[in-house]
């Protein structure tokens, strides 16, 4: 496995000039591979968006370093790096520039000269990954807040990024809506190995990636499969996390008095447990 | 305080070549004290409903009673202010709205403008800055100086310093951790209960809708196509397909075990922990018929 970014003992603070202060991150260190899903997981305010900023030199470490493309990252090299991920952010409504939907979406392909009829294709292709292609002429205060995120996406998916980096990027959309985005991600994973960063308080978003981060008060908390990070149940609700429903329905019936064998992270898997451990008979 | 919509419609921009209708013929009633969720698709006119609830927006037909205020479309409406006093809207990032130089003075903004006594207005802050569970330091802060997630609260407290008898939440929790979340939607239940609120969430979790709410309006291409109770409502998921929306997890993983053990549960769950009591009592009686 080649790696495409890594962190190696990352700190960085909003507050130098005070001491006391908890860092925002403190002695991050993990290696992301090419074409892997990684899910950021933890509390509010516990350093998951400045690592995704300090991933792509919207901030720049105190100490540590950054590699990403097998190149440290600086101001030199900023511009040429940044090329090759998209970033879309929790609030669609921060990052519109464009007057209409497509004008939105070709913007970064302008900024990196891409010639107008590819432009053309790109962004007509890019929304039709999220749905959006029947909204071309839209004008995007004029589309809800989870048709605004979707356009947010493919405006990311033009530029045809090497890694995406999602800041809570599906935390705005409706249940549907959400399940069309990830499964658009995945679907261009496996078209482009496309690497993928995803920040989220949603743990069912989690389950779907390689590997999560947790993150906790600044620093690491651990890192893992999620079976790995599933399996440690009540020390992540402790963080102010979540389990996955399967796990918390298990946790239940057995208060209940239902007996279950095992720890289940898919409702498959539980349903079938439930069906041997209390009705075959 | 009751609400009632009476064949709504909303055009944004009328009269212009952008005109864009958002909502025809909407009939709504809210009765005081019900906890109502609003439900639908992204698009389907949940935001420009909710904007209506407090005059934010009139209607370009038909028409609003808000209390003893009543809207008519075309018509001057006057004195709207005391209705807006009464009727509380945590918006969308509310945390967007924070301006003050402390926390103290944000939420403070609210009551005094509406001629709370600077004593009273102070006392409510205090109080509401530890139910929202937030350390009492933040006061002197500046909002700009929290996390997200405190911002979040602290504007919310904002809203619930005016002492509204209606609360319109719009997506209250969207970006919190779960445990912030879950935080935030039981101060709602308890403060809705404690003191009697009209509830008005607009959500996209159905989670929420089920476990919180006693009435569910679902909006569906501008318009409030069912307004019901929520064992009715999520019980129907081919009508809830319909309008492009899924019952809460809770239910579908009932109808799974249901159709594991070859007949229907008591009644519908509509939170984990009575579905988990549910399932209990089953097993006890497959037990008992052995």
């Amino acid at each position: 496995m080649k790696e495409i970014l890594s962190l190696r003992d990352v700190t960085y603070t909003y507050t130098p000039e005070e001491a006391d202060m908890r860092k925002a991150v403190e002695g991050i260190s993990i290696t992301v591979n090419d074409g892997e899903w990684i899910a950021i997981v933890g509390h509010n305010g516990s350093g998951k968006s400045t690592l995704a900023k300090l991933m792509n030199g919207l901030l720049f470490p105190e100490s540590g370093e950054v590699r990403i493309l097998g190149e440290p990252l600086n101001e030199e090299n900023l511009w040429a790096i940044r090329s090759q991920m998209g970033m879309v952010f929790q609030n669609p409504d921060n990052q519109f520039v464009g007057a209409t939907v497509q004008d939105d979406v070709a913007f970064a392909l302008e900024n990196n000269g891409v010639p107008f009829e590819d432009m053309v294709v790109r962004v007509y292709e890019s929304l039709a990954q999220v749905k959006m292609d029947q909204f071309l002429n839209s004008e995007p205060h004029h589309l809800s807040g989870g048709q605004k995120q979707r356009v947010a996406i493919a405006g990311a998916l033009a530029i045809k990024p090497k890694i995406l980096i999602l800041d809570e990027a599906t935390s705005m959309l409706d249940p549907q809506g959400r399940m069309e985005v990830l499964s658009t991600v995945q679907k261009l994973r496996e078209e482009t190995q496309l690497t993928v960063l995803s920040i989220t308080h949603d743990l069912e978003e989690a389950l779907l990636a390689d590997r999560i981060l947790v993150m906790n008060q600044g620093k690491k908390f651990t890192e893992g499969t999620p079976e790995q990070i599933f399996q440690r149940g009540e020390e992540l609700v402790e963080l102010g996390l979540d389990l996955p429903f399967a796990m918390k329905m298990s946790k239940l019936m057995r208060l209940n008095g239902v007996n279950l064998q095992g720890e289940h992270m898919s409702e498959e898997e539980l349903v079938n447990d439930l069906w041997t451990s209390n009705f075959n008979k | 305080m009751d609400i009632q919509l009476q064949q709504v419609g909303y055009a944004y921009a009328k009269g212009t070549p952008f005109e864009k209708r958002a909502l025809f013929d909407v009939d709504l009633h809210i009765s005081t004290g019900s906890y109502h969720a609003i439900i639908g698709h992204t698009g389907s006119g949940k935001s420009t409903l909710l904007q209506h609830l407090n005059a934010l927006l009139k209607p370009s037909e038909g028409s609003l009673r808000i209390g003893d205020l009543t809207i008519v479309a075309g018509k001057k409406v006057k004195n709207i202010r005391p209705i807006r006093q009464q009727i509380g809207i945590v918006f969308q990032f509310p945390e967007h709205q924070l301006f003050d130089e402390t926390v103290l003075k944000d939420i403070m903004f609210g009551p005094l403008n509406f001629g709370v006594p600077v004593e009273e207005a102070e006392r409510r802050a205090r109080v509401l800055v530890e139910q929202l569970g937030l350390p009492s330091e933040v006061l002197e802060k500046s909002p700009f100086d929290l996390s997200g997630g405190q911002m979040r609260r602290v504007a919310i407290a904002g809203v619930l310093a005016m002492e509204p008898s209606v609360l319109v939440l719009d997506e209250p929790t969207a970006g919190l951790d779960p445990r912030g979340r879950q935080e935030i939607m039981e101060l709602f239940h308890k403060l809705h209960v404690e003191k009697g609120l009209t509830t008005i969430l607009v959500t996209h979790s159905m989670e929420d809708a089920a476990r919180y709410a006693d009435h569910v309006a679902i909006m569906h291409e501008g318009t409030c196509v069912i307004n019901g109770h929520p064992q009715d409502i999520f019980a129907d998921e081919e009508r809830l397909a319909k309008y492009r929306l899924e019952a809460p997890r809770v239910v579908r993983f009932q109808r799974k075990i249901e159709a594991l053990i070859g007949r229907p549960l008591a009644k519908l769950c509509l939170t984990e922990e009575d579905l988990a009591i549910e399932i209990g009592h089953v097993i006890r009686e497959e037990r008992g018929n052995l």
